[in-house]
């Protein structure tokens, strides 16, 4: 033995190491592949021997020319060899050979599984490393069943080193094998708590990888993520999960709520860029998610902003960079925040750096508005200028037309401008764009209409200079221009101001250099040019030129009737016989004109690209089946070839009608109208496009006159710049027009919306140059909502969409190594097996499964292989009998399997965690469960009026959500009243019904409605209500003494007369105050900011500074208010209670059991409790009345019992044990401000004795 | 993700590579030589992030590189990983590399892949960032090279004569080699922490 380890070493020294082959390459430059070639074979040679040594070191130099690009899969059996060393030095080589080169294609890997296995479970952590590393490159489907349970064991190891290896490996068994994801879920869970930091950091890798692609699966983590991202300090940690929230807050805006406050903290603390820069991202996500423009998320916008202002003026160019990339991201919801930093923008258009231009360029899209968009293009055309020949030229040409024509080409106030830019872009080149200018400008020639004689004065110079565009050949892309000028041209040639010289231009041999699709159509629209240049004549009885024509036609037509493309020579030689037709008639002194125009008549309108696809299937058509016999095979196949031109050119399809009465023409069109309104097949003009060409003609169109005596540099090319002047001019006047009317008109236009915080020029006012009607794309009538599926079949990730909170069933147990496959039909029986069998048997039955399965597999596989294999049969036994035969973790299994019974409870948890809000009925089931997460979740938005959103004011309640509440409340009152009022609400009323209804029709017992709103004073002019709960928000943190209150009021009309100058005063407290505008004194009233119109209700909000919070407080105000009448207007006030109760002060916060015990073991907090007797609800809608009323939220419940918790402004803990038995319900409070729980306990009392 | 970690000298020439999916060995060799055409046509002080190559991923990915001496280090990631974070992720790989070879410089990369390896192991894990400690990740590869040693015993002493001998043979070896020699300059950059 010992001898041969030593002529094992001898052997090594003669051969080549590593270091050996690489110099040996470094100093074979000029021959590296045959060098290379040698070297292989010698690696052959050592591949050969014996030595496990020999081996590794010839598979170590293998895995080098891997690197270089050689193909080492032929030695796939030899790195299995060296993988089973005993040594950890050459287990290391193997695996790192096989994860460099081994996939799924491989076919050996199939006979790694138990030496893997036996690695995994290696005494030696390394050996278990190194084997997990490996496994993770190379893994497949059937090694991820058969390992999934080893795996998953490895999870619990005690060695950290292995616990992380193992969790992070779970992602790739799961993308393998996603049936491992239920069962191995519950462990990869806990892996979120581990000790060790390394495993933490594992654990939320694996989830938010799994969650970014299906984050709805993993909605009920988000409680335990929100309790490490407050908790951890490692910064990889931190940024994942807040990437992940960034991932889940558009599924759950509540939770974007929730995120705001901790992650603006963050961005305030942090000093790690990549942190904050994440922290940033996601809080614009959250904003996205929320998509509102509140006052307090207005502040964390331009936080954002602010932040990434920071960065992109940083001299970073990372940072810049990154800057630029979020700014995008906010420009989508808020373009106005990002508006305002324009000049950084630009600034970094001059960036020499091309990424961060580029990113410049994606954000000026959005920031263009009617008012900059020429001064903004025009400094892109100077960076156009100056880009010559580069990628990044095509790209700002590209973002040219793409701001321009944005939304609708929303931002053009002047065609001209834009066609002038367009024509201003046909110089570029080189440019690989040509046909995106010449979209464009077909796009606007056909849809604004007001253009059109513009356009085609431009086009007719176009192609009178085709010259230009095609003179170099390597400018062949922008020559696709002229097939939009072309076509321009001909199809509105009634603009021409001189269509024979157009003609002449179309006509010339030079044409035919051009590609064959724009030949095709310079032919036809020649043709339609020689109709007009007819009529032209013709009505100047002009017989000699009309001739002249003809002949100009039939003397130039032959050149293409030669062209090699089919479509150009069939058209020429259609239109050519024509010509001559007519020039015959022509000679015969006939009138041809009328009849020819008659073939080019009508109006081509646009079609929306997606319309044919949306025309839906009438009921009874079947498209399938055959609407005659099928003809016999052979038959069929020379009707082919017609889709050809069809798709080459479907504009030139038109209506041909050769009918001279006028008259029959009228009918024959009403007819077809007829027929084409009962034809379902036919795409309908919408009626709005039917409007717009009904609409004025082109003459009431101002168009603005261009000076043309100023010499162009290019003939036909006019500078778009003194647009950019006119424009100028253009609309200062108009504001000096605008402020005159709006000065008049200043009274009346007061208090249109409740903040009046417009700017000082919103886009709205600037008017287009020209009245522009820009015809919408039609589309059929019934159009299908567009139902495209966009989700990628073969992504791998689909499969991972699996519910995590179902309980496991047995079935879906990992799969266990057992003895007796076959046996595996009881776990009780699998046990059995396990204790019974003797040794021998044991080992026989295993390499008997072994054979079969290999069996298998192999069925497939060629018999050469087969032949190959048993060459190596040695080394396989060799490799089957080394395996120990370790226990098997069927314990594991059955802990992993069983059913997590709190999954549905936690998903009602995440629920009271986002809301603090009562629980839904559906959360009543926590015992049931079966897809509780469905009903639950369903369930919550139908109850949602009823319940406090938030508690914080930056609530994003809709408008129309509002609406309905007050309505709801309304209706209330009303029942309360006996319809005393009753013929003031006819409206409120019926929608009052109406929800109310709704919510009776619900299966399981409804909560009782609950309002929020409370009348506070009301008169016969006006009525205030105020919210009972009003919201409390604590500016300034909770070291500081005074704390402030928003209370808000709705005011609602009640008269008939319109009500104004609103004011609202409040006789200040020592203790509480109105915050009052700056420099306004202590009594003076605030006014409030809107005018109220006859039935219509608004709402206002008031600040109040409150320094101490434990005794509910009462201030007297009043509100004074004009009543104006058509006859008169009087004077009138109304005087009303503030009452700030104490619960008032209280913020629903959530709190943690495990927290809220040590909260109460601290023994800080005073105790007092409460009894209510004769309480007949159930218990659930007991705790949603306190959760809603006084702000709790509730901890945890068990049956009849439950602890919450709520926190005051100023920071004072309140908790409350509730239980309940027979109508008797008892409270034990405890607070650390003994007279402020007083007061809560009364106020609670005060709630239920109303009831 | 990471979806490929890449390192090349100045002229392109492949130092490691080190794919997290398959792919053709042609097509590693392209991926590194458009990888390379992309970053190396770009100035020093430009930012070091590049809208993915055509050949990986497509657009979802992004190539975050660190340009080091002579060798370019290229991290091939989707959108779930943070770009600053990978940034300092190079950086701890390169430190690491720097503690491990004792001011570490391409021939050391050249002469020792499998080293390397073996360190990006504990690094990377199947595309997901298993540590980020630099301390931890010495001490795991130390671990490592000792019971490699260990294990060569009696056994590997000739061998490691035979090699020093090889290297004595060939005094010229240092000329052979034009460049590298050059050590990979480590500039103190905010870690982590």
């Amino acid at each position: 033995m010992a001898l041969k380890i030593v002529k094992g070493s001898i052997d090594r020294m003669f051969d080549k190491n590593l270091q050996d082959l690489v110099r040996g390459i470094r100093n074979h430059k000029e021959d590296e592949a045959k060098y290379i070639s040698t070297c292989i074979d010698e690696i052959k040679q050592e591949l050969k021997q014996d030595n496990i040594a020999v081996k590794a070191n010839a598979v170590c130099k293998l895995t080098y020319l891997q690197m270089l690009g050689y193909d080492v899969s032929w030695a796939a059996f030899n790195i299995v060899e060296v993988m089973s060393s005993s040594k950890f030095t050459f287990k290391r080589i193997g695996y790192l050979a096989a994860s460099q080169c081994f996939h799924e294609g491989t076919d050996v890997i199939m006979l790694t599984t138990n030496q893997i296995r036996k690695d995994l479970s290696s005494p030696n952590q390394y050996d278990t490393g190194v084997a997990l590393t490996g496994l993770s490159c190379f893994v497949t489907p059937d090694l991820a069943r058969d390992l999934a349970n080893d795996i998953m064991t490895l999870m619990s190891h005690t060695k950290p080193y292995i616990r992380k290896k193992a969790v992070l490996i779970m992602y790739k068994v799961f993308l393998k094998y996603p049936e491992s994801l239920r069962p191995a879920f519950p462990r990869l869970k806990e892996k979120l708590e581990d000790p060790d930091p390394g495993v933490q950091s594992a654990a939320v890798n694996v989830i938010c990888e799994l969650a970014r692609r299906n984050p709805k699966n993993y909605l009920s983590l988000a409680p335990l993520f929100f309790k490490l991202m407050t908790s951890s300090t490692n910064n990889w940690v931190l940024i994942k999960i807040i990437k992940l929230f960034g991932a889940l807050t558009p599924l759950e805006p509540r939770l974007g709520k929730k995120l705001i406050e901790p992650l603006t903290n963050l961005i305030h603390s942090t000093s790690a860029m990549s942190l904050l820069y994440e922290c940033v991202n996601t809080v614009i996500a959250v904003l996205i998610s929320l998509s509102s423009g509140m006052p307090n998320h207005s502040a964390s916008i331009q936080l954002c902003v602010q932040k990434l202002r920071i960065l992109i003026e940083d001299s970073d160019q990372n940072l810049k960079y990154l800057g630029l990339l979020a700014m995008s991201k906010i420009l989508k919801t808020h373009p106005k925040s990002v508006q305002s930093h324009k000049d950084l923008i630009l600034q970094c258009l001059d960036d020499k750096d091309e990424s961060i231009r580029l990113r410049a360029l994606d954000l000026l899209y959005g920031m263009v508005s009617k008012k900059n968009l020429m001064e903004i293009v025009k400094k892109l055309m100077l960076h156009v200028d100056k880009a010559e020949g580069t990628t990044y030229r095509d790209e700002l040409l590209t973002k040219i037309i793409d701001i321009c024509s944005q939304s609708n080409y929303q931002y053009i106030t002047n065609f001209e401008w834009y066609i002038s830019i367009l024509v201003e872009l046909t110089r570029l080149e080189g440019t690989r764009h040509g046909h995106l200018i010449a979209s464009q400008m077909l796009d606007v020639a056909i849809r604004v209409k007001a253009i059109r004689g513009f356009a085609v004065a431009q086009m007719a110079t176009l192609l009178d200079n085709a010259h230009l565009l095609t003179g170099n050949t390597q400018r062949n892309g922008i020559c696709e221009v002229l097939y939009a000028a072309a076509w321009i041209c001909g199809e509105f040639s009634e603009h021409l101001e001189d269509p024979m010289q157009t003609l002449e231009a179309m006509l010339r041999p030079k044409v035919a250099t051009l590609p064959g699709h724009i030949q095709a159509v310079y032919v036809q629209n020649a043709a339609k040019l020689f109709a007009t240049v007819l009529q032209k004549h013709e009505g100047e009885t002009d017989s000699q030129a009309a001739q002249e024509t003809s002949q100009l036609l039939i003397d130039r037509l032959p050149l293409f009737v030669q062209s090699a493309n089919l479509e150009v020579q069939e058209r020429a030689s259609c239109i050519l016989q024509l010509v001559k037709y007519i020039q015959k008639l022509q000679q015969k002194n006939v009138e041809v004109a009328e009849e020819v125009t008659a073939l080019f008549a009508g109006e081509l309108n646009p079609v929306a690209p997606k319309a044919q696809k949306k025309v839906p299937i009438p009921e009874g058509l079947d498209l399938d089946a055959w609407i005659n016999e099928p003809p016999s095979e052979s038959e069929s196949e020379d009707e082919k070839p017609k889709a050809v031109f069809a798709k080459e050119e479907p504009k030139h399809y038109r209506s041909r009608n050769t009918e001279v009465d006028e008259k029959e023409l009228a009918r024959r069109r009403e007819v077809r109208k007829q027929e084409q309104a009962n034809n379902p097949f036919y795409i309908k003009a919408s009626p709005s496009s039917q409007k717009v060409y009904d609409a004025p003609g082109v003459e009431h169109i101002p168009v603005v006159q261009i000076d043309l005596s100023v010499p162009l540099k290019v003939p036909g090319m006019p500078m778009s710049d003194q647009y950019l002047k006119l424009e100028e001019e253009r609309q200062q006047k108009e504001k000096a027009e605008r402020k005159k009317k709006e000065k008049k008109k200043k009274r009346e236009k007061r208090g249109k919306g409740r903040k009046a915080d417009s700017g000082p020029e919103s886009e709205e006012d600037i008017t287009p140059a020209q009245h522009v009607d820009i015809v919408t794309e039609e589309m059929p009538e019934n159009a299908l909502p567009s139902d495209d599926d966009d989700k990628d079949p073969n992504d791998p990730h689909r499969a991972l969409d699996i519910d995590l909170d179902k309980p496991l069933a047995d079935s879906e147990k990992l799969p266990v190594r057992t003895h007796r496959p076959e046996v595996l039909k009881s776990p009780a029986e699998d046990r059995v097996s396990e204790s019974v069998p003797p040794e021998t048997k044991k080992k026989s039955s295993k390499e008997k499964k072994e054979k079969k399965k290999d069996k298998e597999k192999d069925r497939k596989r060629s018999k050469e292989e087969k032949k190959k294999k048993k060459k190596h049969k040695e080394v396989e036994e060799e490799l089957l009998e080394s395996q120990p035969e370790e226990p098997v973790q069927s314990e594991e299994t059955k802990e992993a399997a069983a059913p997590p019974t709190s999954t549905s409870a936690e998903a009602s948890d995440l629920d009271f965690w986002l809301s603090s809000a009562p629980v839904p009925p559906a959360a009543q089931e926590v015992t049931v469960p079966s897809s509780a997460v469905e009903t639950s979740s369903a369930a919550v938005p139908e109850s949602e009026p009823d319940e406090p959103k938030d508690t914080e004011p930056e609530d994003t309640k809709s408008s129309k959500h509002k609406k309905k509440k007050q309505k709801k409340e309304k209706e209330e009152k009303e029942k309360k009243k006996k319809k005393r009022h009753h013929h003031h609400h006819h409206h409120g009323e019926a929608g009052g019904e109406d929800s109310v209804q709704n919510g009776t029709v619900e299966e399981e017992e409804p909560l009782p409605p609950m309002s929020n709103y409370s009348v506070l004073a009301e008169n016969s002019f006006i009525k205030m209500m105020r919210e009972d709960a009003e919201q409390v928000y604590d500016i300034q943190g909770n070291h500081q003494d005074e704390s402030k209150v928003v209370v808000s009021i709705i005011f609602e009309n009640k008269s008939d007369s319109f009500l104004k100058s609103m004011e609202f005063n409040v006789l200040d407290s020592l203790n509480s105050k109105l915050q009052r505008p700056e420099g306004a004194g202590p009594h003076d009233g605030l006014t409030v900011p809107f005018q109220l119109p006859p039935g219509v209700s608004n709402e206002a909000r008031f600040v109040f500074s409150v320094q101490s919070i434990v005794m509910p407080q009462k201030l007297k105000g009043t509100l004074t208010f004009i009543v104006k009448s058509d006859e008169s207007s009087t004077h009138e006030k109304l005087d009303f209670k503030l009452h700030f109760t104490c619960t008032s002060y209280l913020i629903t916060t959530p709190c943690y059991s495990d927290a809220y015990a040590k909260l109460l073991e601290s023994g800080d907090l005073k105790g007092s409790s409460l009894r209510l007797e004769g309480i007949n609800m159930p218990f659930h809608h007991l705790l949603a009345r306190i959760c809603f009323h006084h702000h709790f939220s509730v901890v945890e419940r068990i049956d009849s019992c439950a602890s919450m918790y709520s926190r005051s402004i100023q920071g004072h803990h309140v908790c409350l044990l509730v239980k309940t038995s027979d109508q008797t319900v008892s409270i034990d409070a405890k607070c650390d401000e003994p007279s402020l729980l007083g007061n809560v306990l009364d106020e609670l009392k005060q709630t239920f004795s109303k009831c | 993700m990471i979806k490929a970690i890449l390192i090349f000298n100045n002229h392109g020439k492949p130092r490691m590579s080190k794919f997290y999916e398959h792919y053709t060995e042609d097509t590693e060799q392209q991926i590194i030589r458009e990888t390379f055409h992309l970053v190396s046509k770009r100035d020093e002080n430009v930012c070091n992030f590049l809208e993915g190559g055509l050949l990986i991923g497509g657009s979802e990915n992004k190539l975050i590189y660190r340009h080091y001496a002579t060798l370019y280090f290229v991290f091939c990631v989707d959108s779930s990983e943070s770009e600053l974070g990978i940034l300092d992720l190079i950086q701890v790989f390169v430190e690491t590399l720097d503690k491990c070879f004792e001011n570490v410089c391409e021939l050391d990369l050249i002469f020792h892949l499998d080293k390397v390896h073996n360190i990006l192991a504990e690094m990377v894990m199947g595309g997901m960032v298993l540590e980020t400690n630099m301390s931890e990740i010495i001490t795991q590869v130390e671990a490592q090279g000792k019971m490699e040693k260990s294990e060569a015993g009696i056994a590997g002493a000739p061998a490691r004569a035979v090699s020093a001998v090889k290297n004595m043979n060939l005094p010229e070896m240092p000329k052979n080699i034009n460049i590298g020699d050059i050590s990979i300059k480590v500039p103190n950059l905010p870690s982590f922490k």
